[in-house]
């Protein structure tokens, strides 16, 4: 049976991944309950305020059931605040704010700066042949350290923030700083689609 | 745009920043206090300003951009994006909160217009702009002026959420109109609506804004936020809504949980009880003519 891949939507950009995946010809439905859940195999975190969906899933007692699946290895892919709630570890956030964690990895919120700082460019990302990843940055976070057991997918090639982690890897866990999910560019949702069939 | 070489201000970063807002409550705040409230209740964003509208409206005068002090302390009181306000067509103001550092700039009606024919360019800027609409006409000539994101006007600062069911439906209906006539219709359609014709045409193909639609003006409720929602808002401005209600606290967690969970009255119920008192509405059909602030812009 193919597998069902959510999107957490309890606030955000859902609806473009949702496309995104759709367009993929895979099986797609919004997260907001522990029920909703325990029905799907696969998680994308989407983009959007991450202080807000942390707090929505803790009041709504998802953040708990999504860490008890991550542990169990299902496998997620956030962008952007995603990326942020499945860090185990982050820089400049809020003093009490909390994530699913899950990835060794250490995040800086905003790390590229304010809006007016937000930027569009070219990504090469590790397992997508081909031209380079169009990659919308939207007050992103970036990666600033990483455990033994994480893989670096993609980092910013110059410029202040060159060398930049931006994209990486641990197990069934796949974050991006920038919105895949923005642009008509889905060869990261396939990626994680691979990963979601063990194809990859 | 050269290869690796990022570039800022583009409409892709610029309405993709509102994307992010989507499903969330942006906060009319005072000061780096409120901020931190809402912060804390779950806003995606918060709306610096001087003056809730119940103020502005309440003592009259001219009202302006805010105390660039005042916005900077809000800046460095939260890590969600900060929004401010310039008057209509004052695009000094605009360059000032653009070098402050504001994440997006509200051309807004609430502020005393400093220009009758003109809306800012906002084309020529960095930072993004949010404008309030009560057509789909308006909307587009001021998505056609680079707003990356649009906003129901309603009338702020009243507590009365019937001017912005009034402009939701009315920009809705527009759209859901258009996405029905032939495309040798769409010239004389946007004719009517008085809008570019380019935008009329993406608008009728996709049966969509081209930018994300928030709702403002007189939402005081969490029922006023999910009644938004459903008749398809993506968002939700809460001005003085919150902080002129007798919990704000309390209220401003119960509307973001409300727009969450807006197609479920179970939870909309739930977090409606014990809110203390909302804030005492306006009959806009008292409000004299010239204190309508939805009629400004054009």
């Amino acid at each position: 049976m193919s597998p069902v891949i959510g999107v957490l939507a309890l606030q955000g950009d859902v609806a473009e991944h949702i496309r995104a995946v759709a367009s993929l010809g895979e099986s797609v439905r919004e997260v907001r309950t522990p029920e909703e859940l325990d029905s799907v195999d696969a998680l994308i975190l989407p983009g959007g305020e991450s202080t807000t969906i942390a707090r929505l899933a803790t009041t709504f007692l998802l953040a708990d059931p999504i860490r008890e699946r991550i542990a169990n290895n299902m496998p997620c892919f956030g962008s952007c605040a995603g990326m942020i709630l499945l860090a185990d570890r982050i820089l400049d956030g809020e003093a009490d704010q909390e994530t699913f964690g899950g990835m060794d990895i250490t995040v800086r919120r905003n790390a590229f700066g304010r809006q007016v700082d937000s930027f569009e460019t070219q990504v090469a990302v590790e397992g997508i042949a081909g031209e380079k990843v169009h990659a919308v940055f939207i007050r992103a976070p970036w990666i600033e350290a990483i455990g033994p057991k994480v893989e670096v997918l993609a980092t910013v090639s110059d410029g202040p923030a060159e060398g930049r982690i931006v994209a990486a890897s641990q197990g069934a866990l796949m974050v991006c700083s920038f919105h895949p999910e923005l642009t008509t560019d889905t060869r990261l949702h396939e990626l994680f689609v691979r990963r979601v069939k063990g194809q990859s | 745009m050269t290869e690796n070489q990022g570039t800022t201000g583009t409409s892709a970063v610029k309405r993709g920043m509102a994307d992010m807002l989507k499903g969330g409550v942006i906060m009319d705040v005072i000061d780096a206090q409120q901020a931190r409230i809402a912060q804390d209740a779950g806003a995606v964003a918060v709306m610096a300003l001087e003056r809730v509208p119940a103020d502005i409206r309440r003592d009259g005068g001219v009202a302006r951009m805010s105390d660039p002090d005042m916005i900077e302390s809000i800046i460095e009181a939260v890590s969600i994006p900060v929004m401010a306000k310039a008057r209509i067509g004052h695009f000094v103001e605009a360059q000032v909160l653009q070098s402050l550092g504001v994440d997006y700039i509200d051309e807004s009606e609430v502020l005393t217009p400093a220009d009758e024919v003109n809306h800012i360019n906002k084309w020529n800027f960095t930072v993004p702009f949010v404008c309030g609409a009560t057509d789909l006409g308006e909307a587009l000539r001021r998505i056609g002026e680079g707003a990356a994101m649009i906003r129901s006007k309603g009338e702020a600062g009243t507590g009365n959420v019937v001017e912005a069911t009034r402009h939701m439906r009315q920009i809705l209906n527009d759209i859901r109109r258009l996405s029905t006539l032939d495309e040798d219709e769409l010239f004389v359609a946007a004719k009517e609506l008085r809008a570019p014709v380019g935008l009329v045409q993406e608008v009728a193909e996709k049966a969509a804004l081209p930018v994300v639609l928030f709702t403002a003006g007189g939402i005081a409720t969490p029922a006023d936020a999910a009644m938004m929602m459903q008749l398809g808002a993506q968002g939700v401005f809460v001005g003085s809504g919150i902080f002129k209600s007798g919990d704000p606290v309390k209220r401003a967690e119960a509307i973001v949980k409300a727009t969450t969970f807006y197609n479920d009255p179970d939870v909309i119920a739930k977090v409606s009880r014990g809110l203390g008192e909302a804030m005492v509405g306006i009959n806009i059909s008292t409000l004299p003519t010239d204190q309508r602030f939805a009629d400004r812009g054009w």
